[in-house]
């Protein structure tokens, strides 16, 4: 069977080590992965770029057999070159120019922001969107305009993934695989009952979070509560946040698709808001599917094969990865 | 609420709805804020009520200090409605684009000095974008929409509403937002004087610095 050009994707920006495998037309053929699971405590970028270290060549190999493909037939590779933490940024890199250099084929460093949201498009049928990208280390509100995507909204301290993590190890539940902490407060928090008051920050465009996981916390040491009912008070608030500043970007800009993208974006209670806003406006919702939600090397593979089309490749000598790459400093000529 | 003769709806907002309507023979804005079904109810209504409350309170202060505000007439605390004086004019934001670098300039100076008023004043917008402002027909600029904001006198709550305006522009107004915010802080200076704004720039870095992927932290 005759193969179409493919393109393999490296996801290291945190705890996930991904590689998935795109053909240039746009059908995932792979999108394999393994996730650092700390002992204790949120993720240490050495101990996290060790496992990745660890796991790469039997991630590699599962998503090339599982693809079909052989590793002379890839016609290009991608990369998360950032944002993210920089130990685990440069296992993936060097995985990727490793690759890259073996097969004689193109490199391309691809941003771990704008992938999330082209992935999201790439599965819903999303054209323009409005995008809300919530994850562990992002909490981003983002349209198109003009050659780039834009930034309306962002938090302006800590991101909602990490506010929901942070408050789930402080309450003693456990990363499990398959179930990740916020799956584990989600189902704590749809028997909650009774909606605990807590800070609700909203600043213009942006929100803070830092305030409402403190109080939480503090709420939480005290103990006078219902683990549920402080799980869905936690929730309800910090959801209704970034819920707030998604309407007030699809106002602002009065696009008619509104995108859920990233880590957070497997919350039902976050999708259900967000479908209401976006009805309210008369816009689609779409919500990308929960294997592309979280990291993953899918999504590197298909934005490389956006950029690659487009002209841009990575030569090796400027493939050093980018902790702090922010999605407005990136053109994306693939749009029009 | 009193007698409102006509009411159309001007902009279906996502804090809330405006509607022009005629009162007592008067152009009047109807700013209603609807209940949101995204959240729980008693969460809604607080929020419906406070920024209700507040947004008149923060116009009142605003318009002490010399800046220019829409009158308020009616506040409808339980359902969330104010009704206030309808300003003719045009938003900033759909004229700075069309406007000579001269008049940009001009009017991004006076904006900052509007800004550093309301700041002296210890009020805090909470949403300074371009949207929010009014260039009405004799040339004076109106900041309307407080919904969002707060009475405080803290160099913490002024850096983040300047930087939430530069966030504004940045986002609207790319192609000259750089520019036009310096102009904004001179404005701003001539208010507040060089020394008080130096340190408001300063803290308007600082809270750059903490944001997500920053390359200033780079120098910190």
């Amino acid at each position: 069977m005759k193969k179409s050009a493919c393109c393999l994707g490296v996801e290291s920006t945190a705890d996930d080590f991904g590689v998935g495998i795109a053909t240039f037309q746009g059908e995932i053929l792979a999108n394999a992965s393994s996730g650092y699971i700390p002992e204790e405590g949120g993720i240490h970028p050495r101990e996290a770029a060790r496992h990745h270290t660890e796991v790469a060549d039997k991630v590699l190999s599962e998503a090339l057999s599982k693809a079909e493909v052989k590793p002379r037939d890839l016609a290009l590779i991608a990369f998360s070159q950032g944002p993210g933490l920089g130990p685990c940024l440069r296992t993936g890199a060097t995985v990727a120019r490793a690759l890259a250099s073996y097969l004689d084929v193109p490199l391309v460093g691809v941003n771990h922001s704008i992938a999330h949201i082209e992935i999201g498009k790439l599965e819903t049928g999303a054209v323009d969107p409005v995008t809300l990208y919530v994850s562990g280390g992002n909490t981003i509100v983002s349209a198109f305009d003009s050659g780039r995507y834009r930034v309306f909204g962002e938090t302006l301290d800590i991101a909602l993934g990490n506010c929901l993590d942070v408050f789930a190890r402080e309450a003693g539940l456990k990363h499990k695989r398959g179930m990740p902490l916020g799956a584990a407060l989600e189902q704590l928090a749809a028997n909650g009952e009774k909606l605990i008051s807590l800070p609700y920050v909203v600043k213009g465009m942006d929100i803070s979070l830092s305030g409402l996981l403190t109080a939480a916390t503090t709420l939480l040491h005290k103990g006078e509560h219902k683990l549920e009912d402080l799980c869905y008070s936690l929730q309800e608030h910090a959801f209704s946040m970034v819920t707030e500043v998604t309407e007030r970007a699809l106002a602002h800009t009065e696009k008619k698709e509104v995108l859920l993208t990233g880590g957070v974006a497997a919350n039902r209670r976050l999708q259900s808001m967000l479908n209401s806003i976006a009805e309210e406006h008369d816009a689609k919702f779409n919500v990308v599917p929960r294997q592309f939600a979280t990291d993953n090397g899918a999504m590197i593979a298909w934005t490389g094969v956006l950029a690659y089309t487009h002209g841009l490749v990575t030569p090796v000598e400027e493939s050093f990865v980018k902790l702090r790459w922010r999605l407005e400093k990136v053109d994306v000529p693939w749009i029009k | 609420m009193d007698k409102v003769d006509s009411q159309t709806l001007l902009k279906k907002g996502a804090e809330a709805s405006l509607f022009l309507a005629s009162w007592h023979g008067r152009k009047v804005i109807i700013k209603a804020r609807f209940p949101k079904k995204y959240r729980p109810a008693e969460l809604d209504a607080k929020i419906r009520s406070y920024r209700t409350a507040h947004e008149p309170q923060l116009i009142h202060e605003a318009k002490k200090a010399g800046v220019p505000t829409p009158t308020i007439f009616l506040v409808d605390l339980k359902d969330a409605v104010i009704t206030m004086e309808f300003v003719e004019g045009k938003q900033v934001k759909q004229i700075l684009a069309r406007v000579s670098k001269k008049e940009k300039q001009e009017l991004c100076v006076r904006i900052g000095e509007l800004v550093g008023k309301m700041h002296r004043q210890g009020v805090i917008h909470g949403d300074l974008t371009t949207s929010n402002m009014i260039l009405n027909g004799e040339g004076k600029v109106f900041l309307v929409d407080f919904g969002l904001g707060e009475k405080n006198m803290e160099l913490e709550a002024r850096g983040v509403d300047l930087h939430l305006m530069k966030r504004a522009l940045q986002s609207t107004h790319y192609q000259f937002a750089e520019e036009c915010f310096k102009n904004v802080m001179r404005g701003y200076s001539a208010v507040l004087g060089g020394e008080y704004a130096e340190k408001v720039f300063e803290k308007i870095r600082e809270i750059e610095r903490r944001g997500r992927y920053v390359d200033e932290r780079k120098q910190a």
